[in-house]
């Protein structure tokens, strides 16, 4: 939007805040319809979110999720590639965390344990996209059909593995043995008494830090080295970079690549971080939420990490509301993340025209003004 | 005085980081899986013939709880756990790993688990012997064939099925030693459950082999099972509820699992103080699986067939009959 007429802070900043203030208007009338006092219900909400330690605990354990697949979703994305395969990629990527922890946690700390589970989240994340990949780029089989298969081929394979290799006997639930305490990343109620503080117990841990360095990264990467010139300039147009020299089918294996392990490694969090066992579906749905949380972000770092924060406080303050109010059931949460989704997402141009209008008529008026004091 | 001020804050935060567990009251809750209270099966059996009834009976409102996701079930039952809830009955065997986390922080709070053992003294874990019940239904099958060969549709590819699908082929081959059992398995997504699409081709597929009766052990895929046989004039058997009424001439019996009934009692024990903690096993014996018979079904069960089951039901009870639980070795060898 370098052509628009308007400031880039209102682009940035205002549009976004505009979008989601009219989901939550939607979302009121919803509550309204449902006897819920729409005020109370936001109250709710940002109190769950963010009103005490364990509250806040459990909403960046969600935004760590988010943070990571929207990544993996914005490095296929300024490519041009639609990656929509990150459900199946964390799946496989936690099998990676999973099977080194199951096989090494007696021996090893978690410090030890977390570069090689880092470095097995990612292989097998990106792994998984490497087929795709491949198709897409030496096949061309289109990588929204090839990804979103693989996604069910992660879950079957899963399925197999938790039903007939790694689950206890007699153990009804398909999960596996729970790690050692040792193996787990450490809890923020933990870190935060190492030096002194007391936090709250929650779900949220060092992998939160982790999802922040990987933003920092997948920034550097993109606007600061030539292969992220290379990925940009092929999502603004692949037959101009190609026509630059650029090998396009090395780079959609490489973007891919970079993408699946950036999936994967949503499984720190959730397999070695909260669950500490390996379980069917702890992607559960957050490869889906990722590409909103891209749109959203506007295909940026920095952006996705706000709006990751953004649908955490719609998890966990949503999971508040329908906890405090027996009227507001789970699928009433969705859909006002749903109406997020829209409004940011789908609708995000919708109300681009009339504040572009609206800041050209403020900006007329206050020139006029000038000219008539001016004059005066 | 700096020492004093240390002190003092370690003191305070230690004071903050603590809580305050509140001692048990009367104040129920129940807290569905993720499938949710009005899934046609499981959940909702609960829902209608246990929390309801026991609401109406006793004039006591029984909080509910949904959750989304898995770290919701945790987060749940905390939350219910530090408002003073208890009993909280939970619901389905995705909550053993939570509740043994929750059920030791709060060891004043008392805990009902159903389709899981969590071994802790504040924890009822309750069972069900759904091998017999499958046995009881796999041996009508068998009864009502003609072709000798019958069809199991499950849903997900769990252990849990599996324990189904293992009770229905012994007993049906207790019946007949040469009948021939199709076991297909709807998927391996929790979307298994609520394809009543897929559970109808795969019963269709079932009865173009020769079988002609079907049980489905699916949730709602289960539905379309039942049409399929219903379409193509084949008996079918249904699971958890009672579901003889869907189809009535078309459903040969039902393997009901009284999981409200055990709701009930459960909740009733813990009002009248008489709450007791440890693994309950409800099997043909303690009326906890049974098969259904009511008008809907009664034309197609004969005298004989009755006499036989019933022959066959105390057999087990008595331990003369012994069947093979899948769980036990995560094998079907019996």
């Amino acid at each position: 939007m370098n052509d628009s007429k308007i400031p880039a802070w209102v682009s940035i900043i205002v549009l976004p805040l505009i979008n989601i203030l009219f989901a939550f208007a939607f979302s009121a009338i919803i509550f309204l319809a449902v006897d819920v006092n729409p005020i109370e219900a936001a109250q709710t909400m940002i109190n769950g979110a963010f009103g005490y330690q364990e509250g806040i605990g459990y909403t960046f354990y969600y935004a760590t999720n988010f943070i990571f697949t929207g990544l993996a979703v914005a490095v296929a994305f300024s490519a041009g590639l639609f990656n929509i395969g990150g459900e199946g990629q964390a799946y496989i990527g936690g099998l990676g965390v999973g099977l080194v922890c199951l096989g090494l946690d007696h021996t090893l700390p978690f410090w030890a344990l977390l570069p090689i589970t880092m470095f097995a989240s990612m292989a097998f994340g990106a792994l998984w996209a490497l087929i795709p990949a491949y198709l897409q780029a030496y096949r061309g089989s289109h990588i929204v059909i090839t990804t979103i298969m693989f996604n069910f081929i992660a879950s079957s394979l899963m399925v197999y593995l938790m039903v007939n290799v790694l689950n206890q006997k007699g153990q009804m639930a398909p999960v596996s043995r729970v790690f050692e305490d040792s193996a787990g990343l450490p809890g923020f109620h933990t870190i935060a008494g190492w030096f002194g503080y007391c936090f709250a117990e929650s779900p949220m841990n060092l992998s939160f830090l982790i999802a922040l360095l990987c933003c920092v990264l997948v920034w550097l990467l993109l606007w600061r080295t030539r292969w992220g010139y290379a990925i940009r300039a092929m999502g603004s147009s692949p037959s101009a970079a190609e026509y630059g020299g650029i090998n396009r089918k090395r780079l959609i294996i490489i973007v891919m690549l970079i993408s699946g392990a950036l999936s994967g490694l949503l499984s720190l969090n959730e397999v070695q971080g909260y669950a500490q066992q390996l379980k069917l579906g702890f992607v559960a749905g957050y490869g889906f939420t990722g590409i909103a949380v891209c749109l959203i972000g506007r295909n940026h770092p920095f952006g996705i990490v706000l709006a990751s924060i953004l649908f955490g406080i719609l998890y966990q303050g949503g999971a508040e509301l329908s906890f405090d109010f027996p009227n507001i059931d789970r699928e009433m949460i969705q859909v006002v993340q749903a109406l997020v989704v829209l409004f940011s997402g789908a609708l995000s141009l919708m109300l681009v025209k009339p504040t572009e209008r609206l800041f050209v008529y403020l900006d007329e008026k206050k020139k006029s003004n000038n000219t008539s004091a001016a004059e005066a | 005085m700096k020492k004093i001020l240390t002190t003092t804050a370690a003191a305070v935060s230690i004071a903050l980081c603590s809580f305050v567990a509140q001692a048990a009251d009367f104040k129920p809750a129940v807290a569905y899986d993720s499938t949710g209270k009005f899934d046609k099966s499981f959940g909702q059996a609960v829902a209608e013939n246990g929390v309801i009834k026991f609401m109406e009976q006793s004039d006591t409102k029984v909080r509910e709880l949904v959750p989304s996701s898995d770290a919701q079930r945790e987060q749940g039952l905390e939350r219910l756990a530090r408002k003073g809830f208890s009993p909280i009955l939970v619901v389905g065997f995705l909550y053993a790993t939570p509740l043994q986390k929750i059920a030791a922080k709060y060891p004043d709070s008392q805990f009902v688990i159903i389709d899981a053992v969590v071994d802790l003294p504040n924890v009822k874990s309750i069972l069900f012997k759904e091998h017999e019940g499958s046995f009881l239904v796999g041996a009508m099958a068998a009864m009502k064939s003609e072709t000798n060969k019958v069809g199991f549709v499950g849903g997900m590819d769990i252990s849990l099925i599996r324990k189904f699908a293992c009770g229905y082929e012994q007993g049906a081959k207790y019946v007949n030693k040469d009948a021939e059992v199709f076991q297909n398995m709807t998927g391996s997504t929790n979307a298994a459950w609520s394809d009543p699409a897929r559970g109808a081709e795969l019963a269709k597929s079932q009865f173009s082999k020769g079988a002609d009766v079907v049980f489905a052990a699916a949730g709602g895929t289960g539905v379309g099972v039942y049409q399929a046989a219903a379409d193509e004039g084949k008996y079918a058997i249904g699971v958890d509820s009672n579901q003889n009424y869907i189809h009535p001439g078309v459903m040969l019996t039902s393997m009901v699992k009284r999981v409200g009934v055990a709701t009930v009692d459960a909740f009733k024990a813990a009002e009248a103080g008489t709450f007791t903690a440890g693994i309950q096993s409800l099997g043909l014996k303690e009326n906890g699986v049974d098969w259904a018979l009511d008008e809907y079904n009664r034309d197609l069960v004969t005298p004989e067939m009755e006499g036989k089951i019933a022959g066959i039901k105390a057999k087990i009870i008595s331990g003369e009959i012994k069947v093979h639980d899948y769980m036990i070795d995560n094998t079907c060898n019996y």
